[in-house]
């Protein structure tokens, strides 16, 4: 399922076009059963059909060839995910590093409240408090229910926020005690005084200590240096590659921060992951660490949608390593083992960013795998979002949100909502 | 929140030990809730150097002590003298300021100093005189530590303090009153002071000697070498002396459709306490923990909840420490501590146990085993001894509890620790069989 042009339309070393079927390049005898070199230039993709079409018809979109240097005249940075490290060739080993970012068996969801009959509580006055189980008993000051004991709903389980054209949402979902997902959104301007829009998503890595402090810096961290560098000038993909570093640094920094815990020595540091999207008026850029994604929806559903990230997941490295099928890769329970992640102790920090220049108006949906597990093509993507989300943002993420939780909910679900282009400051949905 | 006036209150502090996630239908919460109260620094001098203590510097206390007077302490004859010596260094290791009394004991109960249900106050010269008057306790008569009691009760109720304690020492068995006396002694008794229980020789009943400890929640011990009872009653006294609050109760608080399966105190001895619960209030239950100097206890607790489903999270129990008053009110010490369950699909944190709960699980399994163990031998089960005391070995092996184990290699030979492999000894010094069962219940703590 993934969106990633069929690697062998054309040739990974001279571009020539390649018919399926071929094993070796007609032009310069590649051999194409080798793992696919990624494309030295760019994994940056564009919709817009301006740069000659490849004359491969297998990829779903028209993907331009990305500028070679960005505004700076500097190489853009560029990266995919088969530059990540650690991944054999030969296919037998995966790094030691794996974690599992988990993907639980759905099975039934039970909330069983306590009958609000056996409280013995007096009712409580008008404007108490109540326990949101049992509706009976007042919560306490450690968020529990002095009737019943339930934990009651804390400020992280559910977030809105929209501001003007971008919206995001996130939701502790029905299976996690608590929400480990984050979000930023905000706008600025670029200098030339056109608007951009900025949507951060995070996953907090559950098998490391405090993933949801870790997400949380991440998202805020990433967030704050877009919006420092982007008003000043800095090349968008520039800018989005220095966001995920300071994230990530942000995420270190909470490692030396640990609480010394004498019963539990060996836990990992705080990680998380990350994906961004920057849209101005021209541009949509990209930028991941891990299994979350971004997906471009066009408003004219006529046309293709298209998955704009590339998972640093066990699955995505076997496929693009050209030695399991898809089917064959998520089908395995290392599937979600996630091979890149924000944290102190990632191996090697590999931020992949990508610029687009779509050519048609649409939405970028930004979103942790708390909402893909139950929408994973780009085409089940745009099936669910509302037709109208490029004007009703925050409508289109609840409505992802909660086509999360009807599939059972199983992971945290974070969404963000940015359309493309990036209306005028001020002249988003109200 | 009431405070206390006095500085020399301690702090206490609580810690909970638990692994909060549950599997699917999960409905055992155990959590080891680890009690630390540590004082304004007084008590750390008052332990090693009790004199140093000024009038008034230390919580007001007073202090019984009861000697057993029967007929049998005259044999052999050192008993008595061991019995007056110990009584003797006890005496000295009051501190200034302190109430305290002698009796003597025997199938009645005489006050051998002050007297006239009186109290002394300890100085200088009251020490003395009471030293003198210990030259008068002679051996004759029978034995109703009942009746002992009682009258410890009396005098020390007639002092304001705020620490009350007894120390009872007996050489033979309760005969000359009913069990259903002694019961309802202690009955009377309990929550009024603490009491110590020592047993001298081997001619004592275990379980009489444990049983008053525990209901007044003291120590027992046995002391099989009367010359070894001079520095027991020191080190007992100086403990009695380092106590700086009373009547402490544990209370534990529990949502609507939980069951508190038990709460025991697990270190530094096990104490059944689930049926001593007090109730307080709504879904609250006070558990005794009696008084306490700078030291620190350890308590498990488990509770039945409700299932829930996946991803739910409530609270199973909130600790707290609490002076219960006679008006039903109680003065919190401030410090609680949070039992929690979390339902999860993560079995790699459903299914791991939490060591400390591991670990005293197995230290309670210790001390029932052994009683089992010895209860079976005293019985003539040769195989059921066997297999209790192997199990014993092995427990007291795998959790480094060092004293309980060599305890235990005095009753059975060892073959094979670990494996729980043992024979039971063709002769055991009866001292060594009643010191194994009177000290059945000391755990060691967590090795960190």
């Amino acid at each position: 399922m993934s969106q990633m042009p069929p690697a062998l339309s054309k040739c990974p070393s001279c571009e020539e076009p390649l018919e399926s079927g071929d094993r070796f390049c007609g032009a310069c005898g590649y051999d194409l059963s080798a793992v696919p070199a990624p494309p030295h230039d760019s994994p940056t993709m564009t919709m817009n059909g301006a740069v000659p079409r490849p004359t491969s018809a297998g990829g779903p979109v028209d993907w331009p060839v990305a500028p070679e240097v960005d505004s700076s005249d500097m190489p853009a940075p560029v990266h995919v995910p088969t530059d990540i490290q650690g991944t054999d060739s030969g296919g037998s080993e995966l790094p030691a590093e794996v974690r599992f970012d988990g993907h639980p068996e759905p099975d039934e969801y039970a909330l069983q409240a306590p009958d609000p009959r056996t409280a013995d509580f007096a009712t409580p006055s008008a404007g108490t408090k109540l326990c949101v189980a049992c509706r009976a008993g007042q919560v306490d000051r450690d968020g529990y229910c002095e009737n019943c004991g339930h934990a009651q709903p804390r400020e992280r389980d559910h977030m809105e926020q929209e501001l003007g054209a971008v919206a995001a949402v996130s939701d502790r979902g029905l299976r996690h005690h608590r929400n480990e997902d984050a979000f930023a959104v905000s706008s600025t301007a670029l200098p030339d005084g056109s608007p951009a829009v900025v949507a951060v998503v995070c996953d907090g890595v559950s098998s490391a200590t405090r993933p949801d402090e870790a997400s949380l810096a991440a998202s805020r961290a990433a967030n704050e240096a877009l919006l420092d560098s982007l008003p000043r000038g800095a090349h968008p993909q520039q800018a989005m590659h220095d966001a995920i570093i300071a994230a990530s640094q942000a995420v270190n920094s909470l490692a030396g921060t640990t609480p010394p815990d004498e019963h539990a020595p060996h836990q990992n540091a705080p990680a998380c992951t990350l994906v961004g999207a920057v849209v101005t008026p021209s541009l949509l850029i990209v930028g991941w660490v891990g299994d979350s994604r971004a997906y471009w929806v066009p408003v004219d559903r006529g046309s293709p949608a298209a998955r704009l990230t590339e998972d640093d997941s066990w699955a995505a490295q076997m496929v693009a390593a050209g030695l399991m099928s898809e089917a064959e890769a998520y089908a395995d329970e290392r599937a979600h083992a996630i091979t890149g992640w924000l944290g102190a102790d990632a191996y090697e920090l590999e931020p992949h960013t990508a610029s687009f220049k779509p050519d048609r108006p649409g939405v970028v949906v930004v979103c942790t795998d708390g909402l893909w597990n139950y929408a994973e093509a780009a085409e089940e993507m745009a099936e669910v979002i509302p037709p109208d989300a490029a004007v009703r943002p925050l409508h289109s993420a609840q409505v992802l949100v909660g086509h999360a939780l009807d599939g059972g909910g199983h992971d945290n679900v974070t969404v963000a909502v940015l359309p493309f282009p990036a209306p005028p400051q001020g002249a988003g949905s109200a | 929140m009431a405070n206390f006036s006095k500085s020399n209150v301690p702090q206490f502090s609580v810690d909970v030990y638990q692994n909060e996630y549950l599997p699917e239908g999960g409905r055992e919460v155990n959590a080891i809730v680890t009690v630390t109260s540590t004082g304004g620094g007084t008590i750390g001098s008052a332990v090693a150097a009790p004199h140093l203590y000024t009038p008034g510097q230390g919580p007001d206390a007073a202090v019984a002590i009861m000697v057993d007077c029967s007929g049998s302490m005259d044999y052999p004859p050192t008993k008595m003298r061991g019995a007056r010596d110990a009584t003797a260094a006890a005496i000295d290791a009051l501190r200034d300021g302190v109430h305290f009394a002698v009796i003597g004991g025997t199938h009645v109960a005489k006050e051998v100093y002050p007297g006239d249900g009186r109290l002394a106050v300890a100085d200088a010269r009251t020490r003395d005189q009471a030293k003198q008057a210990l030259r008068k306790l002679s051996a004759g008569g029978g034995t109703a530590i009942g009746t002992w009691l009682r009258l410890a009760d009396r005098l020390l109720s007639s002092a304001d303090v705020a620490i009350r304690h007894g120390i009872v020492l007996t050489d033979g068995r309760n005969e000359h009153e009913s069990p259903e006396d002694l019961k309802a002694a202690l009955d009377a008794c309990a929550g009024r002071f603490t009491c110590d229980a020592r047993g001298v020789g081997t001619d004592w009943e275990v379980k009489e000697v444990t049983g008053i400890a525990s209901a007044l929640l003291g120590t027992a011990d046995i002391v099989a070498d009367p010359a070894g009872l001079s520095a027991d009653f020191t080190q007992m006294m100086e403990t009695a002396m380092g106590k700086e609050v009373a009547d402490v109760a544990l209370r534990l608080w529990t949502p609507v459709g939980t069951a508190i399966k038990f709460v025991k105190q697990v270190a530094p001895t096990v104490e059944e306490l689930t049926d001593r619960r007090t109730e307080a209030g709504p879904r609250a239950g006070d558990y005794p923990t009696g008084s306490w100097g700078d030291e620190s206890r350890d308590y498990h607790v488990c509770v039945e909840v409700p299932s829930a489903g996946i991803g739910q999270e409530m609270l199973a129990a909130r600790v707290s420490l609490v002076i219960p008053q006679p008006d039903g009110t109680a003065q919190t010490l401030g410090a609680q501590g949070l039992v929690r369950a979390v339902w999860t699909d993560d079995m790699t944190a459903s299914t791991s146990i939490n060591p400390q709960v591991a670990h005293y699980t197995g230290q309670a399994e210790l001390a029932q085993v052994i009683q089992q163990g010895l209860d079976a031998r005293k019985a003539g089960d040769v195989d059921g001894a066997t297999a209790k005391l192997g199990r014993a070995v092995q427990l007291a092996s795998i959790s480094g509890n060092a004293d309980t184990a060599k305890l235990l290699a005095k009753v059975v030979d060892v073959v094979d620790a670990p494996a729980g492999t043992v024979r039971l000894k063709a002769k055991v010094e009866e001292a060594d069989e009643m010191t194994l069962e009177t000290r059945s219940t000391k755990t060691v703590r967590v090795k960190k």
